[in-house]
């Protein structure tokens, strides 16, 4: 009797046990629904071969594809070797009309609702770099008597606070000088938007709404691929273009020429020129972020 | 020791292979072969240097544009006027709102005999020259725009490649040149915007 009352409490555990375990282990299924194996212990971006880097790039063409009905090209462009990429913009010329923005909204698959963009435009008094006083939702023709605008992005700073501050090193900085996210590593954390003295990091509270026949087909895993929910963006001077020679689709939008984008390596680009002969500035020098977009006056 | 055959099969197979492989990794971008010597910028010629839009379409909905000297080359003109407001045929209406220029500051009085401009010195300059005639009073914008610092800069940042920049004209009025006010694009509505939102004020 005692070795039947044995083996059956023993059958009776082993299957409480099994089936606690499937019940602790469900909500994990359920976090990694439609993600295989592979995808979840993928490595790092920095540390991905060829083939699993072609791998990963053709699943998620093939994805972002489906999903608009549309073809989508899904590249990870390398950085050029020898380029340092620069950004100027003169403050005499830009009039605040946004342009830049609304450039950055479209190439970039931004969120429709929320008009989102990577580059906030401060109207400001003249005379007052205060940062706290601009005020970005200004809605009047432009440019106010009185008034500039200052157009702020990433500015893609040598020692990035943001990238110090990511606990599972999401963000890094590329050896052209781009700070780039990884957006299938991010947690969500936003310790770097809070790090972040431009406030130029974005969180994605829902996963951006593009109709699909305005989705920007041409695509960067680093740049402007369609964010999934809970994650950080952010501006990469548009590295899918600019990593081809293009420039930023923000400068070819401006109507004033008011930016001036290049090759910070190259000692006979115009953005070295502006460096050599103009007043430039750079925003909160004082915090030591050093970044890599300058802003001058021409007076 | 294999057959050569095999043997020859095999490097192909493994060369082939080293290509494919290749072709799969992203190369870095690189400026055409030619670009060892940097490209001169070419500036744009916009068609209101040479001729003006008329009220007429054409079939395709498109203005249709005079040339200049469609009318500057047969007519004899009336002495110079000093402002738009001494016409009484042609041009009246035009807004003029740059400095104290008179008319005959930038063009010629008898342009029948040629060009329609002249710079400062008297010499006649063609209208796709313009920029001369700029460049005379606005210095500092011109050696801006001659670095590439002022007008923009379209195409590529690099010197190598292909690339355009504006004439003056595009983007300024040369009888009105102040950038006129514009409506600016729709502000951001996202929740991080200065005033915050209804909930979150």
């Amino acid at each position: 009797m005692d070795k039947l009352k044995r083996r059956s409490l023993k059958v009776l555990g082993a299957s409480l046990g099994a089936g606690a375990f499937a019940v602790a282990m469900e909500p994990l299924r359920a976090f990694t629904a439609g993600l295989t194996l592979d995808q979840f212990l993928r490595s790092h971006f920095r540390e991905l071969d060829p083939e699993e880097l072609k791998d990963l790039l053709s699943r998620l063409e093939q994805e972002a594809s489906e999903k608009i009905g549309r073809p989508v090209t899904m590249r990870a462009d390398p950085p050029i070797e020898g380029v340092q990429f620069g950004y100027a913009l003169n403050l005499s010329v830009c009039v605040g009309c946004r342009k830049c923005a609304e450039a950055c909204h479209i190439e970039n698959n931004h969120d429709r609702a929320t008009n989102n963009s990577y580059i906030r435009v401060l109207e400001m008094d003249q005379g007052s770099l205060d940062l706290e006083r601009g005020n970005a939702d200004y809605d009047h023709p432009v440019p106010q008597p009185g008034k500039y605008y200052l157009p702020i992005q990433c500015q893609q700073c040598e020692n990035p606070p943001c990238v110090k501050v990511c606990p599972v090193e999401a963000t890094w900085k590329e050896p052209d000088g781009i700070v780039v996210v990884d957006y299938d590593w991010c947690i969500g954390c936003r310790y770097c938007e809070a790090a972040c003295p431009y406030h130029a990091r974005r969180f994605n509270w829902t996963a951006p709404v593009v109709p699909p026949a305005e989705v920007n087909t041409d695509q960067g895993y680093l740049s402007n691929r369609i964010r999934p929910q809970g994650v950080m963006e952010k501006c990469t001077f548009c590295l899918h273009r600019t990593r081809r020679g293009e420039m930023p689709a923000c400068l070819e939008a401006c109507p004033t020429g008011a930016r001036v984008f290049g090759d910070l390596a190259d000692e006979n680009s115009p953005i070295r020129w502006v460096l050599a002969n103009k007043r430039v500035f750079v925003l909160k020098e004082e915090l030591g972020t050093r970044p890599r977009f300058f802003y001058f006056f021409d007076k | 020791m294999p057959h050569p055959t095999t043997r020859t099969l095999a490097w192909l197979a493994v060369a082939s292979s080293l290509v494919a492989c290749k072709e799969d990794v992203p190369q870095a971008w690189a400026a055409p072969a030619s670009a060892s010597q940097p490209l001169p910028i070419e500036v744009r010629q916009p068609l209101k240097l040479t001729s003006i839009e008329t009220h007429e379409r054409d079939s395709l909905g498109r203005p249709v544009r005079i040339a200049c000297t469609t009318c500057h080359s047969l007519k004899t003109t009336a002495p110079m006027p000093t402002s738009p407001a001494d016409l009484d045929e042609f041009h009246q209406g035009l807004t003029f709102r740059h400095g104290s220029l008179a008319c005959a500051s930038c063009h010629v009085a008898e342009p029948e005999s040629g060009p329609l401009l002249h710079l400062a010195d008297g010499q006649r300059l063609p209208t796709s020259q313009a920029l001369r005639l700029c460049a005379q009073c606005h210095g500092p914008q011109y050696r801006d725009f001659e670095k590439g610092a002022h007008g923009g800069l379209e195409g590529s940042w690099d010197d190598g490649a292909v690339r355009t920049k504006n004439h003056c004209v595009d983007c300024h009025d040369s009888h009105a040149p102040a950038i006129p006010k514009v409506i600016p694009a729709a502000p951001p509505r996202a929740r991080d915007s200065a005033e915050g939102t209804p909930d979150h004020g």
